[in-house]
């Protein structure tokens, strides 16, 4: 028994024994200090005694044991710590029940996710206790401070306790409302980690690890076509992480990319996912957006990309879910499938009725239609105004090369 | 526990048919609840702008003419609900007939000491 050992259990084991815990205890913060604590017994005791047979179930034991001490230490010893001490002693005499921790795991992710939490903190929260990243981590790859951070997840503890919110799984009335929830965070966890709009690169790359960790674990214990279509779409991207940016950290775009060093494995496993996502009665929108990702995907050359697919694809996306966003992406298809032109028309209709135009993508678009055109004054327009809005460095590095290319 | 649900709504009246569902509904749902228990407490307000907002400072008491705060939507009633935690909660105060055109704002009730 290493101590490497010990780090591979508590990387492998500690979300679970966190998870069980809460609903041991019926406290986070209680279960957070007697899951370390147990950690710290664990690396006393089994170098000298030996690895129990069950660690996990060592370790929840062990949990519930330092919770009772924290609570008889506390000092106010009301009635209500004392019923807690006696009902977490009494259950202690169970066996620690192993079936129900896949239930443990969705009660935690459900409770970070809660609807009546500000989406911000549901974020800093599900990546707090459900991934396991430290409260510095959390702060580096949002660029906040740790202060902020850790405000805002002990403001959302604060919250779970005041108000009680439950450690229960949702009722089957509510779970897709609640299920949306989740993915709406897993989603804006991946983007926070793949749009790189600031911060560092290497954290960043987590952020996209662990949501996809998130949603297989979400898709192994609920059945459901949208994480189904979730996880591949996070998948598709994911995939294709080393080609989109060079040695120097530049943008790689689509077409330039080097398709040989997509992840061919990760491809395949998404592709299994957005069959199971597609084998359902009625896609959502996850399931659309996969499945363009994998029209993608499936070229062995840019020229070779099944545009009509794709802009099929995104009319199915647009009655599901109208946005002008999916409309710029929409419009950029069609340029592809019907020339320049005709995407060019929607985009300016777009700006013509005042939306997206604080969106550097929409400017980004437009300007690389007008230079395929040979509109060059338009298009170094169009850069310039993208320029303005991006922050991301790599990002603006390709728009200066795009406008000196114009020269 | 206790939760507090308060009403918001802007003053714009229902069209009559609409009015006399409500009330109709509302009456039902407030059964309801009592009948399951849920119920502790139930007013409704007469409008804003029969409030008076006092204040008294350094001594003195100042009132002034309206709610207190200057915002489209008004509290225009409210209950209180005894339930086991906020998920219950909730549900129960989005099935309260006013929350199809109104916004319910529900909040957990703190144990203070209180007259015998």
């Amino acid at each position: 028994m290493t101590s490497a050992d010990l780090e591979s259990i508590y990387r492998c084991e500690s979300r679970h024994i966190l998870a069980t815990l809460i609903r041991l205890l019926g406290d986070v913060e209680l279960a957070e200090d007697a899951m370390h604590e147990a950690f710290l017994a664990a690396a006393e005791q089994w170098p000298r005694e030996g690895m129990p047979r069950n660690p996990r179930s060592w370790l929840i034991s062990a949990g519930r044991f330092q919770a009772i001490d924290v609570i008889r230490r506390r000092s106010r010893y009301d009635a209500v710590s004392q019923r807690m001490a006696r009902q977490t002693a009494w259950s202690h005499e169970l066996e620690v029940d192993l079936e129900h921790i896949p239930d443990d795991d969705l009660r935690l992710i459900f409770l970070c996710c809660h609807p009546s939490l500000a989406v911000d903190a549901q974020v800093a929260l599900t990546l707090r206790e459900a991934c396991g990243l430290t409260t510095e981590e959390i702060a580096q790859a949002f660029v906040a401070r740790p202060s902020a951070i850790a405000q805002r997840i002990v403001r959302a503890k604060n919250k779970i306790r005041e108000a009680r919110i439950p450690y229960e799984l949702p009722a089957p009335s509510e779970l897709p409302q609640r299920v949306r929830a989740v993915l709406h965070v897993i989603y804006l966890l991946f983007n926070e980690g793949y749009d790189a709009s600031h911060g560092s690169a290497l954290l960043r790359t987590d952020l996209c690890g662990e949501a996809i960790r998130l949603g297989r674990l979400l898709a192994g214990l609920l059945p459901d076509a949208e994480i189904y279509g979730l996880v591949a779409l996070m998948m598709f991207h994911h995939a294709r992480r080393a080609a989109r940016t060079d040695r120097d950290g530049n943008v790689v775009l689509l077409d330039d990319q080097d398709r040989s060093a997509w992840d061919r494995a990760e491809i395949a496993e998404a592709e299994e996912f957005l069959g199971l996502a597609l084998a359902s009665p009625k896609p959502g929108r996850y399931a659309c957006e996969a499945a363009i990702a994998q029209v993608h995907t499936a070229a062995q050359r840019p020229g070779e990309t099944n545009w009509d697919r794709i802009v099929t694809l995104y009319d199915a996306l647009l009655e599901l879910e109208p946005s002008p966003i999916v409309e710029l992406n929409r419009a950029a298809a069609i340029a592809m499938r019907d020339g320049p032109e005709a995407g060019l028309a929607i985009i300016e209709a777009l700006g013509a009725r005042g939306q997206l135009n604080d969106y550097r993508f929409a400017h980004a678009a437009r300007a690389d239609l007008y230079r395929r055109l040979g509109r060059n004054a338009q298009a170094r327009d169009a850069y310039e105004q993208a320029l303005a809005l991006t922050e991301q460095e790599a990002e603006r590095r390709y728009l200066i090369d795009r406008l000196a290319q114009l020269e | 526990m206790k939760y507090a649900c308060f009403i918001y709504g802007d003053d714009e009246p229902l069209p009559e048919s609409e009015q006399t569902k409500l009330r109709d509904d509302s009456i039902a749902y407030h059964q309801e609840l009592k009948r399951k228990g849920h119920l502790v407490a139930l007013e409704a307000l007469d409008d804003a702008d029969t409030a008076t907002t006092v204040r008294r400072r350094n001594g003195k008491l100042s009132m002034t003419d309206g709610p207190f705060a200057e915002v489209k939507e008004h509290l225009g009633g409210f209950f209180i609900l005894e339930a086991r935690d906020l998920n219950e909660a909730l549900r129960l105060a989005g099935d309260h007939p006013a929350a199809c055109w109104d916004a319910i704002e529900v909040r957990p009730v703190l144990d203070i000491p209180k007259p015998a």
